[in-house]
């Protein structure tokens, strides 16, 4: 085995690829190889290190445990002269201080527990070494070595696990389900579909732990008694398909996956499926309609994928999570993990904060933290100093929560109760300059293009929602929309074929029920308060504070605009299409906003 | 990656793409996901080859160019019309939407002078929008063939797009 004097982590995460992490590690290594230091110096990818945000391209030199942030390809030929050649700390690269203690995974924030993110970020997720380093595949040598199938149901049940996909199903009662099933070849799937706008929890785990996901399905397999597993996981996720891949390869090799499993004749088989780009492919038939090869379209249930899923085999379908969080029930015990939370969501759930607060990013708490907690705490306030008005939780099947909302305690009861769900875990927060008709408006535009067409009230139902918002959008909406819009909610909730269109008028009802004056503001006063909606807004000049600069009048795209230098300019608003770049491009903000 | 290799042979892309996922009924959406990458899109001719090579009663994998072409209207991934030397894919969801993405939305598509699903006359770009890319982290978000742009403002449009051809 080679012998290096320091290694380079250097983080290959989406956001470090995309300002540049790739040409700073190619430089590196050129650099190493002209300097000589090649043998001695070895660069090793792995997931996120910091919050790419701020911190990106970056890289931890070990073992002296240097961070240095912000690289750019010019900056690599003065690093490794100072660093690997001199051995001298380039103070002027390193991470600050507190861009470390505010990043991302680095360092939970005090309310949080990792337990599904705890190698994220830790550990090279290319190297299966450094996974079992981290007690990992050590729960899977407990379970076939000393344990039966039904002594790792009991265990799992006895920790209270739930479903992560969502709707919170308890997953040893799923297994013992498929398990009970007298009908064989039993398949396992994993829903790596992660279509949730906002949700990119199952993503990172899959980049940075697979390993975790591995394992806890071989776990499932073992006590369901499944001979073979697919992860499905979405194409728009190229990187966990690359390290899931690798991952499998790693695992066969060692002997954890294949024929006759530590030699205890049990025999598992997994492979990766890629989707193509159909959100309703996370629903479970939908799911396993596209493992087959065929249109990712839901069909009715019952019967469900337990009594026949893939190849019209018993099925075992969980999320990303689910999975990931097996071993450690495992190895700590139900009693450790059902310690955590509230009476009837036991453990911890990881959420992907979006939106305007400060901190975006993954968090991982425990059941039963509050809203604010999350939004003040974990996720630092709302940006700029402006004002909280709405969370939207669950996703876009998920329901709107404000003000009142904001001391519940997070669990799938309580979401529920409050007239929104868990969902996946997908966060987003929404400051007081967001317009709720347009977001419902958006949220349909969302169902109506994912709906996959098959039942009519799905797809006709979700087109009409959407139609009867841009018309209030636009400035046309009429008395009895309202109505209107209820009672196709109502319709289409009833009469859906699968999850997809049965939660999808679901932001419509929580934005009409919280936000009704906004609705009746845009249909009745034909203004819009948040001054979003285009058709339902003016642009003003304010005649005291322009200075007659014309940098508006030449960057109006439509000639609106019109005045003498030096003299108060103003918008003719029959011709001015409301684009906004007058009001973003003066300097002097004497361009105001009408509603 | 996307952009269409006129010199290459779209039997070759089809043979190639069958050989490597194997003629099976789950293998389809990987073979059409191959070929829409290799090729650009997937055009009537790509399917009848497909079909050609997947159909085999003797090894009861049945498939007609029906199921196929219903496979690639489907999925959002693959292109059933010919698209331009470059596909933007813009990042539509919700996060990206509340952080800037509607501003950047409508000055890409100032910008291009396209609407979504649109070709220029030369064919230079293709646009699109895609669902979530889970990168919500740096939104708003667009790619460009395989390059991801992350934090775009309307003003860096203009060098992010000079960089294609």
């Amino acid at each position: 085995m080679a012998f290096y004097r320091s290694h380079v982590l250097i983080s290959v995460d989406p956001e470090c690829l995309s300002r540049g992490a790739h040409e700073v590690l190619d430089a590196l290594n050129d650099e190493l190889i002209v300097q000589g230091l090649n043998d001695e110096v070895q660069v090793l990818e792995t997931s996120r290190i910091g919050d790419p945000y701020r911190l990106g391209p970056d890289m931890l030199v070990y073992p002296e445990n240097v961070h240095y942030a912000n690289l750019s390809v010019d900056d690599i030929p003065y690093l490794v002269e100072e660093h690997f050649l001199k051995g001298r700390v380039v103070e002027k690269f390193r991470a600050s201080e507190k861009a470390i203690a505010d990043e991302e995974l680095g360092a939970p924030k005090p309310k949080e527990v990792r337990v599904v993110l705890r190698n994220c970020g830790k550990i090279d997720p290319h190297n299966i070494e450094d996974y079992i380093a981290e007690d990992g595949y050590q729960a899977l040598a407990r379970v076939i070595t000393a344990m039966k199938p039904e002594q790792v149901i009991d265990e799992v049940m006895q920790s209270g696990l739930r479903g992560r996909g969502g709707a919170g199903f308890p997953a040893a009662k799923k297994w013992q389900l498929c398990r009970q099933v007298p009908d064989n070849p039993k398949y396992l799937t994993c829903n790596a579909d992660e279509g949730d706008p906002g949700a990119f929890m199952n993503r990172r785990v899959l980049e940075s732990d697979p390993h975790s996901v591995v394992e806890g399905m071989i776990i499932a397999a073992y006590a369901i008694g499944a001979r073979m597993g697919y992860i499905y996981c979405r194409a728009e996720y190229p990187i966990a398909v690359q390290n899931l891949n690798i991952a499998i390869s790693q695992a066969r090799e060692f002997g954890f996956l294949g024929e006759n499993i530590f030699g205890s004749g049990f025999s598992f088989e997994l492979e990766v499926r890629m989707g193509a780009g159909a959100f309703v492919c996370g629903e479970e038939t939908a799911l396993i309609a596209s493992i087959e090869g065929k249109r990712g379209e839901p069909r009715p249930r019952p019967p469900f994928p337990a009594v026949k899923g893939v190849w019209g085999k018993p099925t075992n379908n969980n999320n990303v999570e689910t999975y990931a969080v097996v071993p450690q029930i495992i190895l700590n015990g139900a009693n450790w993990y059902a310690s955590m939370g509230t009476e009837k969501s036991k453990g911890t759930k990881t959420f992907a904060i979006a939106g305007d607060v400060i901190h975006t990013g993954l968090i991982e708490v425990p059941f039963g933290i509050t809203l604010r907690e999350v939004i003040f705490e974990v996720g630092g306030g709302i940006k700029d100093g402006k004002k909280f008005k709405a969370i939207q939780t669950g996703g876009p099947m998920g329901g709107c929560l404000v003000e009142e909302h904001l001391d519940l305690p997070l669990d799938y009861e309580a979401l529920t109760a409050a007239g929104s769900m868990m969902g996946s875990g997908g966060l987003i927060i929404m400051d007081d300059e967001t317009c709720m008709v347009d977001m419902a408006r958006f949220f349909m535009e969302f169902t109506q293009d994912e709906s996959c067409g098959k039942c009519t009230p799905c797809r006709v139902g979700t087109r009409r929602l959407l139609e009867i918002h841009e018309k209030i959008c636009a400035g046309n909406g009429e008395p009895g929309d309202l109505e209107l819009l209820e009672d196709l909610c109502s319709e289409i909730m009833k009469n859906s074929l699968c999850g997809l269109g049965q939660g999808a008028p679901n932001p419509v009802v929580s934005m009409m029920k919280h936000f009704r004056a906004e609705y009746e503001a845009h249909i009745f006063e034909k203004k819009c308060p948040a001054k979003v909606c285009r058709a339902l807004i003016c642009y003003e000049i304010q005649p005291p504070v322009c200075t007659g600069c014309t940098v508006c009048s030449r960057n109006c795209p439509v000639e609106a605009i019109s005045g003498e230098r030096r003299q108060a300019h103003q918008i003719d608003a029959a011709k001015c299409i409301r684009c906004g770049i007058c009001a973003q491009v003066c300097n002097f903000n004497a361009i105001s906003v009408l509603s | 990656m996307l952009t269409v290799t006129e010199n290459k042979n779209l039997a070759q892309i089809v043979e190639a793409a069958v050989e490597k996922h194997g003629a099976r009924p789950d293998a389809f959406i990987p073979i059409l996901l191959e070929i829409n990458h290799d090729y650009g899109y997937i055009p009537a001719e790509a399917i009848r080859l497909a079909r050609k090579l997947l159909h085999q009663p003797e090894e009861h994998v049945l498939v007609s160019e029906g199921q196929l072409f219903g496979l690639a209207s489907f999925y959002h991934m693959l292109h059933t019309e010919k698209t331009g030397r470059h596909v933007v894919q813009f990042c539509e969801s919700a996060p990206c939407h509340v952080q800037g993405g509607r501003e950047l939305w409508k000055a890409v598509q100032q910008t291009l002078q396209l609407q979504a699903g649109e070709t220029d006359p030369e064919d230079r770009f293709t646009l699109k929008t895609v669902s979530c890319l889970g990168i919500c982290g740096v939104g708003p978000v667009m790619l460009v063939d395989d390059d991801l742009y992350g934090n775009v403002t309307p003003d860096q449009l203009a060098n992010i797009f000079a960089k294609y051809e």
